[in-house]
């Protein structure tokens, strides 16, 4: 059992440079928390303070009960790969994966066979002679990923570990990383800022933004229910639209249309309004749209149609998904919004003031 | 008319040997020239015996070489000359580019500041260690004195061992900025995340240095080897400053008795065999190292 705690971590680099503030985290046994957000918002230096590649100005890291915080990174028995993996260049294969175990002195024959376990798992077999220069950028991954599974660590520590691939064979190793880590039953901290690895992978996602958890919640709940606009805005791809909008009588005013807030939102003069563009769609013929509008521009993903909408008579412009079959009227296009898929959102604040999302 | 790829090939091939001609016409002029020159020359006798005639003699030049006790005793000088200083060189520069390397206040001004000695002019600073070494008036002496290690003032250029002493402690001073520099470059190619991936594998500091320090920057160590073996072997500036090759002989150097021999004796002949030979030594101790450089070229980046 090793679950790891991060309690009030914080890094002060000078009086204005905090990129972690006060972060408070728990990783269960087998649990996959993934640490994402804009570069910049202090998840990578989080990753560090929990390796101990870097020292917190305050808070604790604690692995399974034990006070790690001022232990050296190689005595947390913790295993990390690195986003540039930091293959030794001057060793084979075999010697990058047995480094960890050669410094802990395991025996040689140990060190034989765990090397072959791994190798086999991640078909490094016919390259354990070969050096890293001479391997192409999926295979380093691997290796990467062989050295700290070799090591059968407590913690595995993620670094962007997929961001040095092309588009295809990231999408191949996500698979991959799901498939060994799941078998692990360890606790795994996974930083990226892509929102598609951190859906499909974790079990967890923390959303970071200057230096604090914006959201702490399983991926789909990340999705259904962003806790404020800045979590909304950065997860979903095509991004959600943000409405600002004036209130009146418990109704929103998008130009001459209005949308009924709910009432557990109560009565405010301002409100922001955000909305999937894949949960707005064409009025059907005998429908009311909640609004009328200009098509501004299609894109065509071939799956589906991206099409920027101004709402008639004002300047504010929404982007919906439209499925490739259905037609509209260039000029005078009707859009309904589901009220149940809307967000409502503190308009100072930016957070969330509803929870009524099906 | 059309031309074939070959008849093309052909005629940028001659294209390139044109363009090549002039580099390689110079090329003959200042190496193979003097190189094959005296090689010819070595197989004359041409001295004041034979009134500066040169008369074609064979391998008798060579055959003299191998009895004559000054030249192997001034190589012999000349080795353990260059084995002290290049060891203290490159143990004192390695330590002195590990400092360099670590990020402190006025980092830039200091490696500005440390590669003085390497900037001044051989002859110059010679001038200066001598008076360091003289026996009545220098600093060495007096310090020595002050500190109550000795009673009495040491000559230190006066006598053999510790002429020797003389010399490669004015050669360290002057060459290991060089390294520390070299080996700078070597260090800062290293990315840092294979120390910190080194450290979560669980290495101390010493092990990095041993596994990922020593092997990364192997190449730039034996680019110094070469580079000073080359220079350190055919000594003569400093040697000649600080101690004309004396006391007795005592650091002559081969670079010193070829001088004297073709200089002050006027012995042609022997001269340039003493230079063959020399050259030969040189030449494969170049080539040792040149091998085993391209044997220890890593790629750093991994691309």
């Amino acid at each position: 059992m090793a679950r790891l705690e991060l309690q009030h971590l914080r890094k002060q680099f000078a009086p204005h440079v905090i990129p972690v503030k006060d972060i408070s985290l728990t990783v269960e046994d087998g649990e996959f928390l993934t640490l994402l957000g804009p570069s910049g918002c202090g998840k990578s230096t989080l990753l560090r303070l929990v390796a101990g590649l870097d020292q917190p100005t305050h808070g604790q890291v604690i692995v399974g009960g034990t006070d790690l915080t001022f232990q050296p990174p190689g005595d947390r028995n913790m295993a990390m790969v690195f986003q540039s993996y930091a293959l030794y260049p001057h060793m084979t294969v075999a010697e990058n994966i047995s480094a960890s175990l050669k410094i802990r002195k395991v025996a040689a024959s140990e060190i034989q066979q765990r090397i072959g376990v791994v190798s086999e798992k991640l078909g490094l077999n016919h390259l354990l002679d070969r050096k890293p220069g001479k391997l192409s950028g999926g295979q380093r991954q691997r290796v990467a990923l062989a050295r700290a599974l070799v090591r059968n660590p407590e913690v595995f520590l993620l670094d962007e570990p997929l961001s040095n691939l092309d588009a295809l064979l990231r999408e191949q190793v996500r698979e991959e990383l799901k498939q060994i880590f799941n078998a692990q039953n360890k606790p795994v901290v996974y930083v990226t800022h892509d929102q598609t690895e951190a859906m499909t992978l974790s079990s967890k996602v923390a959303v970071l933004l200057d230096g604090m958890v914006q959201q702490l919640d399983p991926p789909s709940r990340i999705y259904t229910h962003p806790a404020n606009r800045f979590v909304a805005g950065f997860v979903g791809s095509p991004q959600m639209n943000f409405l600002e909008l004036n209130c009146e009588n418990s109704m929103a005013r998008v130009g001459a249309f209005s949308i009924p807030v709910p009432t557990e939102v109560g009565e405010r003069s301002q409100i922001d309004l955000g909305i999937r563009p894949e949960d707005l769609r064409l009025a059907q013929a005998d429908e009311t749209p909640t609004f009328r509008g200009r098509v501004t521009l299609v894109e065509n993903f071939g799956r589906e149609q991206l099409v920027t909408v101004q709402v008639a008579a004002t300047t504010t412009k929404i982007r919906m998904v439209i499925p490739p079959d259905q037609e509209w009227d260039e000029q005078d296009i009707a859009v309904v919004l589901e009220p149940a898929k809307i967000h409502w959102f503190d308009s100072k604040t930016g957070d969330r003031v509803t929870s009524s999302v099906a | 008319m059309p031309m074939t790829p070959d008849t093309r090939r052909q005629r940028e091939s001659r294209t390139g040997w044109i363009l090549m001609t002039p580099a390689l016409m110079i090329l003959a002029l200042v190496f193979a020239y003097p190189i094959l020159r005296a090689f010819w020359l070595s197989t004359f006798t041409q001295n004041l015996g034979t009134q500066l005639n040169a008369e074609f003699s064979g391998l008798t030049n060579y055959a003299r070489l191998i009895g004559d006790s000054r030249f192997w005793q001034s190589l012999w000088n000349t080795s353990l000359f260059t084995a002290f200083s290049i060891s203290l060189e490159l143990l004192i520069g390695l330590v002195f580019a590990l400092i360099l390397n670590q990020t402190f206040r006025g980092r830039g001004l200091v490696r500005t500041v440390a590669l003085i000695p390497w900037a001044l002019p051989t002859a110059v600073m010679g001038l200066a260690w001598a008076w360091i070494f003289n026996d009545q008036f220098g600093v060495v002496n007096d310090l020595l004195i002050r500190l109550g290690f000795i009673q009495e003032r040491i000559t230190w250029l006066g006598e053999p061992t510790r002429a020797m002493l003389a010399l490669i402690c004015a050669d360290v001073w002057k060459t290991t900025p060089f390294i520390a520099i070299l080996l700078l470059a070597g260090l800062q190619s290293i990315p840092g995340d294979l120390y910190e991936a080194h450290a979560i594998d669980g290495a101390s500091p010493w092990q990095s240095f041993r596994h990922i320090t020593l092997p990364l920057i192997a190449p730039q160590i034996l680019i110094a080897l070469l580079f000073r073996f080359a220079q350190s072997f055919g000594i003569f500036d400093l040697v000649q400053v600080m101690t004309g090759g004396g006391p007795a002989g005592a650091t002559e150097t081969v670079s010193i008795y070829i001088y004297a021999t073709v200089r002050r004796y006027l012995d042609f002949g022997y001269g340039a065999a003493l230079v063959v030979v020399t050259f030969l030594i040189l030449i494969v101790a170049v080539l040792l190292t040149a091998g085993l450089l391209s044997k220890t070229r890593v790629n750093l980046t991994g691309d």
